[in-house]
This record gives structure tokens, C-alpha cells and sequence, in this order.
């Protein structure tokens, strides 16, 4: 099972289309960490909001691809999450720790551009 | 993979990666039937693939039935999770979180329990795993 | 005159426990050729013993939030689906109709102690019938009675239970609709939801409260959920656990929430299953996190010069 991956400016953008096997998040894993330096991504987005189910395997998986990438001076971001999914790996107790998420593909681009241009423009969440 | 649809009942069996995808499917479908919101649906597909992944990792080749079941008038799903695999020796350690043989986040046991209502496991040292765990419709 | 048969080489069932087996065993043989015939009655005798127990239901003064049109409607259908129970043995379709008979009653006010008593009379109705048929042979009354007993009682049975269950499954739903109302999610600016919590979280409202969160983020396109519960007295370790839980996921789908209305002990319970209140986001009261809450998306509230005038030119 292929994820479409394509290229907007700086960014790589990987839509899962369906169920994965681990196999397939694997291969997924590799091919971005290679085609980040490919094509010299400054930023990544796993679109997932057709994943049912996300659980330890896939949660592991997703944080590997954040960790490789940034390995490589990119930064990841998971959108989609659907609810239902977040609330069961919440359960389970993976909590994708580390790792960029927003609600969809808009608000991850718009996360990408805002890190791109410095931390200033980063919204903080503020400590009591 | 082969599978088979007994009325009320869904067999899979475990015998490759690709197996886990279709146990949830399945698995998926006939809670769907009995009703449960989506909410259960994620709850439900998500443990029935930590045990099925279990069975892959640890024990090769297993098989996972998903049953409808009722208790005076209160319905829900059951899964059972069977394999021959070597078996757990020490099932306490297993039940505590962040346990594992193999690296990472081990068999998922703790987490599988608390996603669903009722957690049942037996299992010993060459003598296979049974987990059947169960979630009621409110 | 109906022909009867009579089980061959048997000794007619005595009430005696020595032969309690042999009873048994009669009682089975006699149940497999007399329940037929007995139901082949029932269905002959169907327009006499309807209306007789339509009269009975009335006399009882039962069903009177019914019309007698639909007390008589309803009992051709409950007198076809009882004979038809009785026939098959089998209590499915039995179920399904009590279940949509009740979903149609309760709310026009029908009593569980009403449903029970027209079933009831029904089978006296019946009994009496087959009383009448029979009574010239006392044996093989008996043996009719065998026969229908135990069917007959788990009839009454299916349908009391039924009418039950679908009482409590309709309390249920309106209990869920009740707890949707009592938690409103409020957009007060562009991504910026409110969820005021007010009374005593139980498990039920906990799960319910997750849901329409993530919804709303989900929806609302929320960056910021504001979480007031100024008005929760106290919590458990589970629900503060789901609490938790729902902040996490909340992040999974790439919004903040800001806890307001901490009470102490509420705190102390957090801490008390290991919450590290310093990764939370809290603050003190509502406004507060509001205020906090525009902060992180940007805004500003900048009092302007002008007052407002009384009169407008």
C-alpha cells in the first residue's frame, strides 16, 4: 500500500489513504527520512485522518519518522487525528510526546510556516 | 488469511501483519452492528489490534474471535485473543506498564485493559496466551 | 370432536415423585403431540376468546390511556404473536413485538402492572378455554396443562421483561439527552471554545464531556478550549483521570486547554494520581482563562477612548 507523497514548496505532504499495515508504516517511515534529504524539506506533514485505528505500533512509528526528520534539520507534523482515534491512544496511554499535531492539513501548513519564520511567532503555551 | 462469519461470531486468523488490519476490520464491523457509538468502534478496533499484534510478535500464529454477547439484557463485544506461543511466565510483570522482552513499548497488556471493561488473561510458560476481554454497550 | 391421541404404552403422568421421571418423560412425549392441537384450537377459538379478553382488559380497568379501537387492535397482535410463541416454542418474535408494543405505550403512560395484568388475563383466557375443551377427561387435561404451562409462563415472562427493558432503555436516552444539555459547548471568539461545567462529574457525563470537546474542536476548528469547572465541587480519581485523558487527546488534535476553576481539592485529587499541575494548564477563574486564552491566539483587548453615548445622531 503506497502513501501518495507529495511536494509542496518546503514541505513534504504524506496522505494515508486507508488501513496500514506495519509493514506500510514502515516503508512509509523510510521513504520520507530519504526524501527529506532529497528533496531538502524544511518541513513534513503525515496527513492521518483516514486512520481508524492508531495504536502502539503506529504511535511508535509516527514518533520515529518526527525523530529521523528532525534528525535531518526538518520538522514533522501529524494532522487528522480524528477524535475518536486520539481518545482510544489517549486510553492506551501513547501520547505521541514530542511530536507536533494539529487538527488538519491547513492548520499544519500553517504551523510549518509560523516555525519557519522563527520563534517569536511560535505560540507558547504559558506555565502557571 | 482466512476467516470465517458464525452468525454473532468473526474468526481471524493471525498469521501475518497484514492479519491485523483485517481483525480489526472485522472486528469493527460486528461491534457496529451491536450498536456501539464510534467512540467504542476506535476503543474496540484499537485493542483487538494490540492483542492481534501480540499474537504476530510473540507467538507467530494465533487467532482472534470476536463474539456479540449478552448478560441479561446488557450487550457487548467480546474478543478473545488465543495463541500457542511461548507464553507469559510472569504475568504480573507483564500487567505493569512499560514491561517488555523485546524493546519498546512491550505487549501492551496494561493499556489493552484499560480500554476495554473486563480484562481476563491465562497464559504460561510454553503454554500459550488466552486474553478475552469484553466492552459494554451503556 | 377433535381427535386426540394418546401416547401408547404409557402410564398416564400421576403427581408422585417416584414417577417423577416417568412424569417427565410423559410430560414431554405429551407437550410434542398435544401442543399443536391445543394451538389449533386457540387459532379456531381466535375471534371468541380475543373479544373475551378485550372485555376482561376493560373490566379490569386496564389500559385506560388506550382507545378501545387500539386496545383491540394491539390485542389481535399480541393474541396472534402469544399463539404463535406457543406454536414455535420460540420467544424471538414475541420479543421484538412486546419491545415496539412498549416503545408505542410508555409514552402514552401504560404501567408495567398493566402490562403484566392483560398478559395475564390472556392467559387465563386462554387456561379457561382449554378448561372447557377438556374438562370432560381429567387426564388428559392435565397433560394439556403440562403442555401449556410452562409456555404460557415464560410468555408472561419475555413480555414483562421486555416492557422493562425498554422502559429503562428509554430512561436511558433521556438521561443522555439531559447530560448534552447540561454541558454546552460555547464559540466565544474564532477558535476559542468555552465548556462551563456545572454539578457532579459521574463517569457517564465524564465520557460525554470528551466527546463533545474533541467534536468541537473538531468542528470549530478550536486552537483554545477554556474548561471551566468553577462549578464541579469535588471529582474522583477516575474521572480526574479522564479528565487528564481528554486534555491529552485534546493535543492530539492540535488544540490547548486551559483548566479553570481548580478547586483545592479538586487540585489535591489531580496530584493525588500524579497530575504534574505545572504541565497543565490552569488558571485561577474563568475570565482569567479567557484573558489567557486570547493571549495565546493573539489577541489583544484594547479599551478605546470613546465611551459609549446614551443617544445616537
Amino acid at each position: 500500500m503506497q502513501v501518495p507523497i507529495l511536494k509542496q514548496g518546503a514541505y513534504l505532504i504524506a496522505t494515508v489513504q486507508s488501513a496500514l499495515t506495519d509493514d506500510d508504516l514502515k516503508q512509509l517511515r523510510d521513504t520520507l527520512v530519504v526524501q527529506v534529504s532529497k528533496v531538502r524539506a524544511r518541513g513534513v506533514i503525515v496527513d492521518v485522518t483516514a486512520l481508524d485505528v492508531i495504536d502502539s505500533f503506529a504511535t511508535r512509528t509516527l514518533r520515529d519518522v518526527a525523530h529521523m526528520i528532525r534528525l535531518r534539520g526538518a520538522e514533522t507534523v501529524i494532522v487528522g487525528i480524528q477524535p475518536e482515534v486520539a481518545f482510544s491512544m489517549v486510553k492506551l496511554g501513547l501520547t505521541l510526546e514530542g511530536v507536533s499535531t494539529s487538527l488538519d492539513l491547513e492548520e499544519g501548513l500553517a504551523y510549518l510556516d509560523r516555525k519557519g519564520k522563527g520563534p517569536e511567532h511560535e505560540v507558547r503555551t504559558h506555565r502557571r | 488469511m482466512r476467516f470465517a462469519l458464525i452468525a454473532d461470531e468473526v474468526r481471524v486468523a493471525i498469521d501475518c501483519d497484514a492479519a491485523i488490519v483485517t481483525a480489526r476490520q472485522k472486528g469493527r464491523e460486528l461491534a457496529s452492528q451491536c450498536g456501539f457509538p464510534s467512540t467504542d468502534l476506535a476503543v474496540i478496533a484499537t485493542a483487538i489490534s494490540e492483542l492481534a499484534r501480540n499474537i504476530v510478535r510473540y507467538a507467530v500464529r494465533g487467532e482472534i474471535i470476536v463474539r456479540r454477547v449478552d448478560d441479561n439484557g446488557k450487550r457487548g463485544v467480546e474478543v478473545v485473543a488465543s495463541d500457542d506461543g511461548p507464553g507469559i511466565p510472569d504475568l504480573e510483570m507483564a500487567m505493569q506498564d512499560g514491561y517488555s522482552t523485546s524493546g519498546g513499548l512491550g505487549l501492551g497488556l496494561p493499556g489493552t485493559r484499560r480500554l476495554m471493561d473486563e480484562f481476563e488473561i491465562v497464559s504460561d510458560f510454553g503454554k500459550g496466551t488466552t486474553v478475552t476481554v469484553r466492552r459494554w454497550k451503556r | 370432536m377433535a381427535t386426540r391421541s394418546r401416547p401408547t404404552a404409557q402410564i398416564p403422568a400421576r403427581r408422585n415423585p417416584r414417577a417423577a421421571e416417568d412424569s417427565a418423560e410423559a410430560t414431554r412425549e405429551g407437550s410434542e403431540v398435544l401442543l399443536p392441537e391445543l394451538v389449533a384450537h386457540l387459532r379456531k377459538s381466535r375471534a371468541q376468546l380475543r373479544e373475551e379478553w378485550a372485555r376482561r382488559i376493560t373490566d379490569a380497568g386496564l389500559l385506560t390511556a388506550m382507545t378501545p379501537e387500539e386496545i383491540f387492535s394491539e390485542a389481535t397482535s399480541v393474541y396472534d404473536n402469544y399463539v404463535e410463541a406457543l406454536e414455535t416454542g420460540s420467544v424471538e418474535m414475541l420479543e421484538n413485538y412486546a419491545r415496539s408494543l412498549s416503545e408505542r405505550i410508555i409514552p402514552r403512560g401504560v404501567e408495567t402492572d398493566e402490562v403484566l395484568g392483560i398478559v395475564l388475563l390472556l392467559r387465563d383466557v386462554l387456561a379457561r378455554s382449554l378448561f372447557e375443551k377438556y374438562q370432560s377427561d381429567f387426564d388428559l387435561l392435565n397433560r394439556v396443562l403440562d403442555a401449556y404451562e410452562p409456555a404460557a409462563n415464560r410468555i408472561a415472562n419475555t413480555v414483562g421483561v421486555s416492557f422493562v427493558q425498554e422502559r429503562e432503555r428509554i430512561i436511558r436516552e433521556q438521561q443522555e439527552a439531559i447530560r448534552e444539555l447540561s454541558t454546552p459547548v460555547l464559540q466565544v471568539r474564532e477558535r476559542l471554545l468555552i465548556l462551563p461545567i456545572i454539578g457532579v462529574i459521574d463517569p457517564q457525563r465524564a465520557r460525554q464531556l470528551t466527546e463533545q470537546l474533541l467534536r468541537g474542536i473538531r468542528t470549530n476548528r478550536a486552537k483554545v478550549v477554556v474548561l471551566d469547572i468553577t462549578g464541579v465541587p469535588y471529582i474522583d480519581s477516575p474521572v480526574a483521570n479522564h479528565l487528564v485523558q481528554t486534555v491529552e487527546a485534546a493535543r492530539l488534535l492540535g488544540a490547548i486547554v486551559i483548566v479553570t476553576g481548580l478547586s483545592p481539592e479538586i487540585a489535591q485529587t489531580l496530584v493525588n494520581i500524579g497530575v504534574d499541575l505545572g504541565k497543565m494548564n490552569t488558571v485561577g477563574d474563568l475570565q482569567g482563562g479567557i484573558e489567557e486564552a486570547e493571549r495565546l491566539l493573539g489577541y489583544k483587548v484594547v479599551l478605546t477612548q470613546e465611551q459609549p453615548t446614551a443617544q445616537s445622531t
